[in-house]
């Protein structure tokens, strides 16, 4: 018997050729909580799913209990003993606790053939599971009327209710109060007294050092190491995560940034978890990042200032004037741009042609007679844009869904740029492109702002915040943290800055 | 040069990925014909029954039955183009049918011969004889059908109701209407100029009767071509179907773009109840009754995704064409009527079970 409940031993995962997990391994000890960390996409998450078996992996073996296995599904593992509470919660709030934690296992009973679900067994058990995890509420209590937090407690319940010997928690404590913590921290202790091994995926410092025995870090896909929670400090674990050579080169930065042309003063949500009282300034030709963590609420912030999200405070001034943004068109028509961090769901259509992708947004401006549609124009504009931006199609008419995810951004850029935007609003550029691509679309961006054209790139990748960004700003929890020079910045000032009030 | 260098230098399972890239020429014209096959599966089984049926039946390549097919096919496809815009928004119109009825009935009611003994608002009411009369009871119930369409508009734009819904409750809604206006008494007894925008011919070739019905159809067919190919509002329908949110970030004003597709698509409704009912000489509040899903099953047959995004004009017009000829072949067969429901009904299940998986696959 090996002293490990889990072993992953060398994995290996890629997408279209591109390796997103290079030999990353994961030994967890029976009894312990084992930290898995690392920057957002760093591969933590795709671990997880080539465990769960929602990503097959390429090669490496997981062995559990000393045997090699293959899970296909969430419910083959938990009939292993591998349980996930998600960072969203997937729960039925119709229905009661008990249902909930006995979905698609209902304990039944009756006659032959003749089954129907034991209401009382069900909630006998529901009810010994909640008190195991100390949630002072019986099995009958509408799961809708509980909160996040106690959400949470439930759907350990029913991990643990499954008898399972390893949880993972992904971002368990993203959406709770320090209350709510301690409490989490109560039940983990008390379960991992009682042999149950936990995955705490998170990237809150403290936390990870107060709850975990063991820490694995990742990077960019890679193994970095693994080690004993007593030996690692904050700097020392980020040191481990942001600490690699710059694999990925940028193109020479010509752009001069000039006047302001772009303020937000003040900007609010209404909902208090978002963005509260951020104002920032833009000059002309300059690229601003902006750096953070996962639910630093930059999109949330952006997609404000856009005007797909509701926003109680806070004004925009754009070339000296008021601007007022209460849906996208209203920002499209004064030349504000915004590609969207989610491609497939808000960025392209993938059954429509390259050539309607490109033209969508600026359609007023190809027609005759003002209201006829002149191809011609149209096609101009799509020849041009695939030539200047070396997009690889078979031709105008192919449905953007058979590109590339680089060609598809390409083509997403060029739909803005065909409405010739002063402000670009670029989310996240590069997400799931590869690296070639990549350095084409700096180059691009690169060239927009030599161009005199002001952007602002959201970038959770550190090299491509710091490598492409005249100035760094950089939000924690929804709130501006530091604006930092593009000179001065460096990975260990940004993450400072990304976790100050964490 | 780098493709082939590409494909050289990768490895065995790579080169394969390569030579299967949409970037290849070559498998895009292979798996573009297999695709045709695949896309118009339905469509194609249904011309070879044709084919069979023409082959096997006497007379059923004849040009009376041509016309006798094309007269039938040109309220359909008038419905099946407004039920269209709908469909490529992902939503549906299950009102149509009704809607159909509704205009058919109101345009009779004020369409009656002035000598005819049962007239709908009594022996006193006398319509003026003149063309531009008809043309514009034409206009009004067009304008009445649009309204309702209005209505399933604001209700799926701004109350968020799934179009499902909406239109099967307008569908009740409207035919209670009908009912409550007609005293669900059929109407008879039209105009002769109004009949014969329906049967009278523009021009004889041989025995070959083009009739002015036909003109609505072609004009119908022509005005929707222009409007999805060459305007905003076709492209925006598009962008909508391929994806709501996009389009929303892109600029296009979602809210009102549905709502004025689900007007035209009520127009088209009520000129279709209007040229129906001079076809039949006479409309009862059944009239039209089921054309929705006709018309949904002809477009889905024809291409039109009920996944989004995707729909031409002739595509619905095949669509209309081969659902209408499916119809015809299995009378010259001798099915009974009763069988004849269950087959249209599984054709359009399996339609739409065809459609969904070729989309499914490649998304």
């Amino acid at each position: 018997m090996s002293e490990y409940l889990l072993q992953m031993k060398n994995i290996y995962k890629s997408f279209n050729h591109i390796y997103v997990l290079k030999g990353v391994s994961l030994n967890i000890r029976p009894g312990t909580v084992h930290a898995l960390m690392g920057e957002n996409g760093a591969g933590k998450s795709t671990l997880m799913k080539c465990l769960f078996g929602i990503y097959t992996r390429d090669s490496g073996e997981v062995i559990l209990n000393d045997e090699h296995v293959n899970i296909k599904n969430a419910k083959d593992a938990l009939d292993k003993g591998i349980a996930m509470v998600h960072q969203e919660l997937q729960p039925i709030p119709e229905r009661d606790i008990a249902e909930n934690i006995f979905c698609g296992r209902y304990p039944l009973k009756g006659f032959g053939p003749l089954k129907i679900i034991d209401h009382k067994k069900m909630h006998e058990e529901a009810d010994k599971y909640l008190k195991e995890v100390g949630l002072p509420y019986p099995s009958t209590t509408k799961l809708g009327d509980l909160s996040v937090s106690q959400m949470q407690s439930v759907e350990i319940a029913k991990a643990v209710s499954a008898d399972a010997k390893l949880i993972i928690l992904d971002e368990p404590t993203s959406s709770l109060t320090e209350n709510e913590v301690d409490l989490l921290f109560d039940i983990i202790n008390r379960l991992r007294k009682k042999g149950v091994a936990f995955v705490y995926i998170s990237h809150k410092m403290e936390e990870i050092l107060k709850i975990s025995d063991d820490v694995t870090i990742m990077r960019d896909g890679t193994y970095v190491g693994t080690w004993r929670a007593s030996e690692l400090t904050t700097d020392l674990i980020i040191k481990h995560m942001v600490g690699r050579e710059l694999t990925n080169r940028f193109p020479k930065r010509e752009n001069v940034p000039g006047e302001v042309v772009f303020r937000v003063n003040d900007y609010t949500s209404p909902n208090k978890r978002s963005f509260q009282h951020v104002s920032f300034e833009l000059r002309k030709g300059e690229i601003l990042g902006i750096g953070g963590l996962v639910g630093a609420q930059r999109t949330e912030l952006m997609e404000g200032i856009f005007g797909i999200r509701d926003v109680e405070e806070g004004s925009l001034q754009f070339k000296g004037a008021e601007l007022v943004v209460k849906k996208p068109r209203d920002a499209i028509v004064k030349g504000i741009a915004l590609l969207t961090e989610d491609r497939r769901a808000t960025g392209i259509f993938g059954v429509l042609s390259v050539s309607d992708n490109v033209g969508i947004a600026s359609l007023d401006k190809y027609l005759d007679y003002g209201m006829v549609i002149n191809n011609k124009k149209l096609k101009l504009v799509v020849d041009d844009n695939i030539k200047k931006m070396n997009i690889k199609t078979p031709s105008n008419d192919t449905p953007i869904q058979y590109l590339s995810g680089g060609n598809q951004q390409k083509v997403i850029i060029g739909r803005w740029l065909a409405n010739a935007p002063d402000v670009l609003i670029l989310d996240e550029p590069t997400r799931g492109i590869d690296v070639g691509a990549k350095y084409e679309i700096y180059c691009i961006i690169a060239d927009l702002a030599k161009q005199g054209k002001s952007i602002i790139m959201i970038s959770s990748e550190m090299p491509e915040l710091l490598g492409m960004s005249d100035r760094v700003m950089v939000m924690c929890e929804g709130r501006l943290t530091g604006i930092l020079d593009g000179k001065e910045a460096t990975q260990e000032k940004v993450m400072e800055l990304a976790t100050k009030f964490m | 040069m780098d493709k082939k260098q590409e494909s050289l230098t990768s490895s065995e399972g790579q080169k394969v990925m390569e030579t299967k890239s949409p970037m290849n020429p070559e498998y895009v014209r292979q798996r573009r014909l297999i695709h045709v096959v695949k896309d118009n599966i339905i469509a194609l089984l249904l011309v070879i029954l044709v084919i069979f049926v023409g082959i096997t039946q006497k007379n059923f390549f004849s040009f009376a039955n041509l016309i006798n097919t094309v007269s039938n096919l040109t309220p359909r496809f008038i419905i099946a183009l407004g039920v269209s815009g709908c469909l490529i928004i992902r939503g549906t119109d299950l009102s149509a049918g009704r809607a159909v009825g509704l205009a058919g009935v109101v345009a009779c009611t004020l369409l009656q011969r002035n000598d005819y003994g049962d007239k709908f608002f009594g022996a006193n009411f006398a319509a003026p004889e003149t063309w531009w009369y008809v043309l514009g009871i034409a206009l009004f119930v067009v304008f009445l059908s649009m309204c309702f369409g209005l209505a399933d508009g604001l209700i799926i734009a701004n109350l968020k109701v799934p179009p499902f819904l909406a239109t099967l409750g307008m569908q009740t809604v409207i035919y209670g209407i009908a009912r409550v206006y007609s005293n669900a008494k059929p109407i008879g007894g039209l105009r002769s100029d109004y009949t014969s925008i329906a049967t009278a011919p523009i021009f004889q070739v041989g025995t070959f009767n083009f009739k002015w019905l036909f003109l609505f159809a072609i004009i119908g067919g022509f005005i929707f071509w222009f409007l999805y190919n060459k305007t905003r509002y076709g492209k925006y329908m598009y962008a909508i179907g391929g994806n709501e949110n996009a389009a929303e970030v892109s600029g296009v004003n979602v809210k009102s773009s549905i709502i004025r597709i689900y007007m035209l698509a009520g127009a088209m409704y009520g000129l279709a109840g209007f040229l129906l009912a001079a076809k039949s000489g006479g409309a009862s509040v059944n009239l039209g009754q089921g054309y929705e899903l006709e018309a949904i099953a002809a477009c889905t047959i024809g291409g039109v995704s009920t996944g989004g995004g995707v729909g031409k004009v002739s595509g619905i017009l095949l669509g209309v064409l081969v659902f209408e000829l499916l119809k015809t072949s299995m009378q010259y067969l001798g099915i009974n009527s009763d069988w004849q429901q269950i087959v249209q009904g599984a054709v359009i299940i399996i339609a739409v079970a065809f459609d969904v998986r070729k989309y499914l696959k490649r998304n």
